[in-house]
């Protein structure tokens, strides 16, 4: 079966690169799946938003990307983004706490931009927000 | 004889114990200059995609946006000059701030302001000594910069560019607000331990024809594969090929200052740990130096005191034989 050759970078590291079956993220325009064979796209990440990847063995590895882009070339996927967690790596209550934080903050953009981090981090680590 | 003795010692003894002081800076400098070029090689697959990215929205997208085109009459430049917040390190900021007056008399002579943004407290001490105009400084992250510090110098500049947008010369145009017309950085480029260079580069208006090739795809081209080769592919863009052009240049631009601090911390723990090296060589020379003098000093004592002895029981003798 054709695999998806793919790289999860963020800014400051390369967050995990292997080969998947099929990469699902949700872009500004709405839900997307990428399978082998997908025609070259490019497409901004929709904020707070959470991608999925089905490795090779048939495991989904949920990461929480902001402020990120997806790139489909006939070569793979590569998710860049500002910021990318791996849903095994957040910690549940550090996310709640700084979610609650952003919510008293208020209105201003820092305020709501740590608010949709929190959230795509609740979400990816299966949590209901 | 003796008072001089005691300074010497004294000296040595403080030669010694800043002589501690540089070797230990030397090396944590040298196990920061290896975290700082780890940093340096863990921030390029990024910077290798969205160059790629961009190059791909460059070839399909209309580029007239704000950020790539050339203005016509720039009026004011900004100037991003990377200092360091410590000194210690030698020429480090002397020459990163040479440079930055070279560029900012070449923009004068070409009838434009500069206007400066400074990171690093050196940088500010400098300018502010001088009672030359900063318009915003930065500090506290010079040796171990992190992107979030990247994005915050990026959305001063960018939000200073895009308001100079619709500026008619000194007139402040549409909002009010008199922007940029250019965006330059100095920064110290690390080439190696030995040699990091201060240079200085344009940072908007974007040219994205000069992207840097990455080592793998000329591999790839000279091999005759790759997908660059030839004809571009053709994307399908989700939102429209201009939003994601809006959304991705500031972070091209951000990416690129992130780049620059990294090099630029990077330089400055080579040049730290290179001129703590340097220092703690000449103090342990000086110290070397001291205490031969005190020895000297310690024998030409006991020299005195013998002779003094001597001369004493001579005289008692020749006094004795009188007697």
């Amino acid at each position: 079966m054709a695999t998806l050759q793919v790289e999860l970078v963020a800014v400051e590291r390369m967050i995990w690169s292997g080969e998947a079956s099929m990469v699902i993220a949700r872009t500004t325009e709405g839900e997307l799946g990428v399978l082998p064979g997908h025609a070259p796209l490019l497409g901004e990440l929709a904020p707070g938003g959470v991608v999925t990847i089905r490795t090779g063995s048939g495991d989904d590895l949920v990461v929480a990307a902001h402020g990120g882009f997806l790139s489909v070339t006939d070569r793979g996927v590569s998710i860049l983004a500002e910021t990318a967690e791996i849903s095994t790596e957040i910690d549940v209550e550090r996310a709640r706490e700084a979610l609650r934080r952003a919510e008293s903050a208020g209105d201003d953009p820092e305020a709501l931009a740590a608010g949709r981090r929190a959230q795509s981090r609740l979400r990816a680590a299966g949590e209901t927000v | 004889m003796a008072a001089s003795l005691r300074a010497l010692r004294r000296r040595i003894r403080s030669t010694q114990s800043t002589k501690k002081i540089f070797s230990a800076q030397e090396l944590i400098a040298g196990a920061r200059i290896v975290r700082a070029q780890a940093r340096v090689e863990a921030s390029k697959p990024y910077a290798r995609e969205i160059t790629r990215v961009l190059s791909a929205l460059a070839s399909s997208a209309s580029l007239d946006h704000p950020l790539l085109t050339e203005r016509e009459k720039p009026k004011r430049a900004a100037v991003l000059v990377i200092t360091s917040d410590r000194g210690f390190a030698g020429s480090y900021n002397v020459n990163v701030l040479r440079r930055t007056e070279e560029l900012l008399s070449l923009l004068r002579q070409e009838g434009k302001d500069p206007l400066l943004y400074v990171v690093g407290r050196k940088g500010e001490t400098y300018y502010s000594f001088r009672n030359r105009p900063m318009v915003r400084t930065f500090t506290g992250f010079s040796e171990q910069p992190g992107y979030v510090n990247a994005q915050e110098v990026g959305s001063v500049l960018i939000d200073a560019f895009t308001a100079g947008e619709d500026d008619e010369g000194d007139d402040p145009g549409a909002d009010d607000v008199l922007g940029v017309d250019e965006l330059h950085i100095v920064y110290t480029e690390f080439r190696s331990l030995l040699s990091q260079v201060p240079v200085a580069k344009r940072m908007a208006p974007l040219e994205v024809e000069e992207v840097e090739e990455f080592d793998y795809e000329r591999e790839e081209r000279e091999q005759g594969r790759g997908s660059d080769t030839g004809v571009p592919t053709s994307y399908e863009f989700e939102p429209s090929a201009e939003g994601l052009l809006d959304a991705l240049l500031p972070k091209y631009v951000t990416t690129r200052i992130y780049a620059a601090m990294l090099e630029a911390a990077a330089s400055e723990s080579a040049s730290r740990r290179r001129a703590m090296k340097s220092a703690s060589d000449n103090a342990e020379e000086l110290a070397k130096n001291l205490s031969r003098q005190a020895n000297q000093a310690r024998q030409a004592e006991i020299t005195q005191e013998i002779s003094e002895i001597v001369g004493g029981a001579d005289a008692l003798v020749s006094a004795g034989v009188d007697d």
